[in-house]
């Protein structure tokens, strides 16, 4: 059996009897007999570290490697540089908790204000959180954060990933809020629709850029409808694209949000992941969330802390917005990492490279008799294309060691296409799309 | 120190990427990012200076003792980084078809069955993702219950008033009015409170046993009995679970459902904030409201986060169980609970406990007495012990003790340390009578003094000036 104990029994035992106890059940004798275990938990026996290294990994030996992925929906396969890895590893940034004490936590409380303020730069807003689980949630904070007495609808893009929109409905559920839809037309938000629902009890209207199919929404449109009926937007955003694509903050988005992950964060089945939010300053004090802010101490160092904590549970409890009490913090600081890395240059090379091999997988695939893109618009890295055999082809490459794009329904594949794809790559996965379809 | 940004000089980088090999596609320029990107510009050297900087700035739990009440610092083996660093884990598509990420599914059947042991629980989630993401989870379990059965006047959730404030919090993001229940005077919950706030309009009651000041409650079965014969729901705060494991269950003291930090009480690093893992767990009756993910179980009743939450977090805790397995989880908590004790047996003569009793793996020193002698406060202590080279005791909480500091050393601390904690306390104390102004501007070897709070809440610098 492995253990971290830096004791051994006759210390412990020594310990009890310096307490005055004789034995472990004394320790435990306000547990009431009826429900105190004499006998073990039904688990394994322990084992050593070796033997849990050996068993982990051949474990992880059972999941398939793929050679390519395809495959995006949410989770992007983006290339890592090495130093990503290595810094978040250090014990440190790992095993810390959350910078309560300033003074012997300015290394994470400034790692965090420059997350801060490389997620402003992406996204052109004013103020931005620590961060949040999720893209998911933050979504689901944004939408939240929106609401009053006066306006409590929460309007939702069906043209969203999935399981944004149920996360959102069910932080609706929650607060008793309600949530609608506002239907999509051609792949993108029928802003037409959008106009008939926006009631003046609208809060927010959310909307993806790019939306789960890929497509760039008319974000003016929709923006310029939920504001003129006094609803205010929050807007999803990839934040790669964001290195290309008008900001919400150039927009005029009141709130922004997003998955995090393809900023230094592998694939990891689904989590930890990030979730990014910022908003305008005005909207700044309605942001749930650790929020950290530059200030100096008595003999005027620059010192960072937690700040704007009114807001938060442990002042406000139930009058609190959100429950939130701690953040993603070492995805944010990885975050903060790749950004580092990469710079302006890395990261628009990084967003050029997707927009373009995406586009050359597109061009090709459409090329073969049978396959048909159905979405006119303009897409980043994912697109859609509707196709016979769509169960034959995903096969037939995932024999090749290629893990195509997600099957959607109606015999459609949604593509995901990243700067790890080589051309040789994406011609050869056409060559088996063919092969297939011939 | 400087800011990453201020370090930054046009040009410097690193080539990290090939040049591009198709032909290049350009975005419509109505769709085009109109303003400069204004990242940091860094070659990799410099980079990995900036961040060994930084973490020369941090106090992990390898730096020293962090006996942090309620956070669980224990000890995070290396081991468990390792594995869930493993290549054919973490390049997982949550997507990939079942075939292709059987050893996932594995790591969460296994780690599911573990902790449903460990709790008394019949069915698991991993979609919370932290401590208060599976309070709401939780929470909502409890509501869709009520609501499937068209019970609709169960309008409310019973709090006790020594709840973290996240409890109440969760309780109002799920719409329901919160009763806060005043403790008695032993720090448990006062049975004559809770029969007055029970009736048809609970909903349930939200509890942490052990409680935030350290103790079992020995009345916890008549409490849950009490709450399910008024027809309300039992939710279990697992916070202090590092406590019992294997010594007593939640679902045998009369819970329905219960959330466990698998970054606490199953040791994976808290990462300075997070990413965590709120497991949360239920009796049979209550598992068809767990949460599903539209897009990889096609959809549920409910959803809290994509996909199926922080994998890589259940994987550290599952290497963790494994290692410990059947006589090592019991002993861990029973270690902690020793600790505690052995802990508050030492300063019990240099700050007064709370409450003096036989603790569980924490306790609440009340610094009120001796603020009035000297005129310092818990605040004070607290920086004054960063000055001894040792992280500070959680502060301030629970609301319910005045000047309270509440420790919790875990069982990854040995006698030695103990020993020597309890001395440095004494030297504060010390320090505290002879030279409180010493103590009312600590800490002096930090590299800054404490941080002017009121002036960043008033005038809120929230990025750097680029």
């Amino acid at each position: 059996m492995g253990h971290y104990l830096p004791s051994t029994e006759q210390e412990r035992a020594e310990m009890l009897k310096a307490v005055g106890l004789s034995s472990v059940r004394d320790l435990y004798r306000d547990v009431p007999g009826s429900v105190y275990r004499e006998k073990p938990l039904d688990l394994p026996e322990g084992k050593s570290e070796m033997e849990v290294s050996q068993y982990l990994r051949q474990l992880g030996d059972s999941n398939k490697s793929y050679r390519l992925i395809l495959r995006g929906a949410g989770a992007y396969d983006h290339y890592i540089p090495s130093i990503v890895k290595y810094i978040p590893a250090k014990e440190e940034f790992l095993t810390a908790y959350t910078p309560y004490q300033a003074e012997i936590s300015q290394g994470i409380l400034q790692s965090i204000f420059e997350y801060q303020t490389m997620i402003c730069e992406l996204t052109g807003m004013e103020v931005s959180n620590a961060s949040v689980y999720d893209g998911a949630t933050a979504a689901a904070e944004g939408c939240t954060m929106c609401r009053s007495r006066k306006r409590s609808v929460t309007l939702v893009s069906a043209a969203a990933h999935p399981d944004v929109i149920a996360t959102i409905r069910t932080y609706c559920y929650g607060v008793g809020a309600e949530m609608k839809l506002v239907p999509e037309k051609d792949g993108v938000t029928d802003v037409a629709a959008l106009k008939e629902l926006l009631t003046p009890d609208v809060a927010s209207v959310y909307f993806a850029q790019p939306n789960f199919s890929g497509l760039f929404e008319n974000a003016e449109g929709i923006i310029a409808a939920a504001h003129e009926a006094g609803a205010m937007v929050v807007m999803g955003c990839n934040p790669i694209a964001l290195a290309l694509m008008k900001t919400p903050g150039e927009l005029g988005a009141d709130v922004a949000v997003g998955e995090g992950q393809p900023l230094g964060m592998p694939l990891s089945y689904g989590g930890p992941y990030l979730g990014f939010m910022a908003a305008t300053k005005k909207n700044m004090r309605s942001l749930p969330g650790r929020i950290v802010g530059e200030t100096k101490d008595a003999q005027g160092r620059r010192a960072f802390v937690l700040s704007l904590q009114a807001r938060e549970q442990h002042i406000r409890r139930e009058k609190a917005s959100s429950n939130i009490c701690s953040n993603e913090a070492l995805c944010a600081l990885t975050a903060g990492l790749y950004l580092s890395t990469l710079g302006p240059e890395g990261l628009k090379e990084v967003a050029e490279q997707c927009l373009s091999k995406a586009h050359y997988l597109a061009k090709e695939l459409s090329g073969i008799g049978g396959v048909k893109l159905p979405y006119p618009g303009a897409f980043f890295h994912e697109f859609i294309t509707a196709l016979p055999k769509r169960d034959a082809v995903l096969a037939k490459l995932d024999e090749a060691g290629i893990l195509g794009g997600l099957p959607l329904g109606e015999d459609r594949i949604l593509w995901c296409v990243t700067e790890k794809a080589s051309r040789a790559a994406l011609d050869k996965t056409v060559r088996l799309v063919k092969e297939v379809l011939a | 120190m400087k800011l990453v940004f201020e370090k930054s000089r046009p040009g410097h980088a690193s080539v990290i990427l090939p040049p591009l090999d198709v032909e290049k596609t350009e975005l419509p320029e109505s769709i085009g990012r109109q303003s400069a990107l204004r990242l940091p510009e860094l070659s990799e050297t410099e980079v990995s200076r900036h961040y060994t900087e930084l973490v020369h700035e941090v106090y992990g739990v390898n730096c020293g003792f962090y006996p942090l009440g309620s956070c669980t610092m224990k000890y995070n083996p290396r081991i468990d980084e390792e594995t869930a660093s493993l290549p054919s884990f973490t390049g997982a598509h949550p997507l990939a078809p079942a075939e292709a990420v059987k050893g996932c599914r594995k790591v969460l059947e296994e780690a599911a069955s573990l902790l449903e042991e460990i709790s008394g629980m019949d069915a698991m989630t991993f979609q919370p993702a932290a401590g208060a993401h599976g309070e709401f989870t939780g929470v909502l379990l409890i509501k869709q219950y009520h609501d499937a059965r068209g019970d609709e006047k169960r309008r409310k959730i019973i709090v006790p008033d020594s709840a973290h404030g996240t409890n109440p919090a969760t309780a109002a993001m799920c719409g329901y009015e919160v009763v806060n229940i005043a403790s008695a005077p032993d720090g448990c919950v006062d049975l004559e409170a809770l029969k007055n706030a029970l009736g048809e309009d609970t909903a349930g009651l939200m509890l942490t046993n052990p409680n935030t000041v350290g103790l079992f409650d020995p009345n916890i079965l008549e409490i849950t009995r009490l709450v399910h014969e008024a027809g309300g729901l039992c939710y279990y705060d697992g916070a202090n679970l590092n406590a019992i494991m294997g010594h007593v269950r939640p679902g045998d003291m009369g819970f329905d459902c219960v959330h466990m930090n698998l970054h606490k009480t199953f040791a994976t690093p808290h990462g300075g904030g997070g990413p965590g893992a709120g497991a949360v767990g239920c009796k049979a009756f209550l598992a068809e409201y767990l949460p599903k993910s539209a897009l990889m179980d096609g959809g549920g009743p409910i959803q809290v986060r994509g996909f199926a939450g922080n994998f890589l977090v259940v994987l550290k805790a599952l290497t963790y169980i494994l290692t410990l397995g059947r006589e090592g989880i019991p002993q861990a908590s029973e270690t902690a609970v020793l600790n505690a004790n052995y802990l508050m047996q030492g300063v019990k003569d240099v700050f007064k406990p709370a409450f003096d009793r036989i603790c569980m793996h924490e306790f609440v020193l009340d610094l009120s007495d001796y603020k009035k002698e000297t005129g310092v406060s818990a605040l004070d202590v607290a920086k004054g012990l960063i000055d001894y080279g040792i992280h500070p005791p959680t502060m301030y909480f629970p609301l319910i003790v005045h000047e309270a500091l509440m420790l919790e050393p875990t069982e990854t601390e040995s006698r030695e340390t103990l020993d020597q904690v309890t001395e440095i306390f004494r030297k504060v104390r010390e320090d505290g009578v002879r030279e409180p102004e010493k103590l009312h501007t600590a800490p002096h070897s930090t590299v800054i003094g404490r941080p002017d709070e009121v002036a960043a809440a008033r005038n809120p610098i929230l990025k750097a000036q680029l």
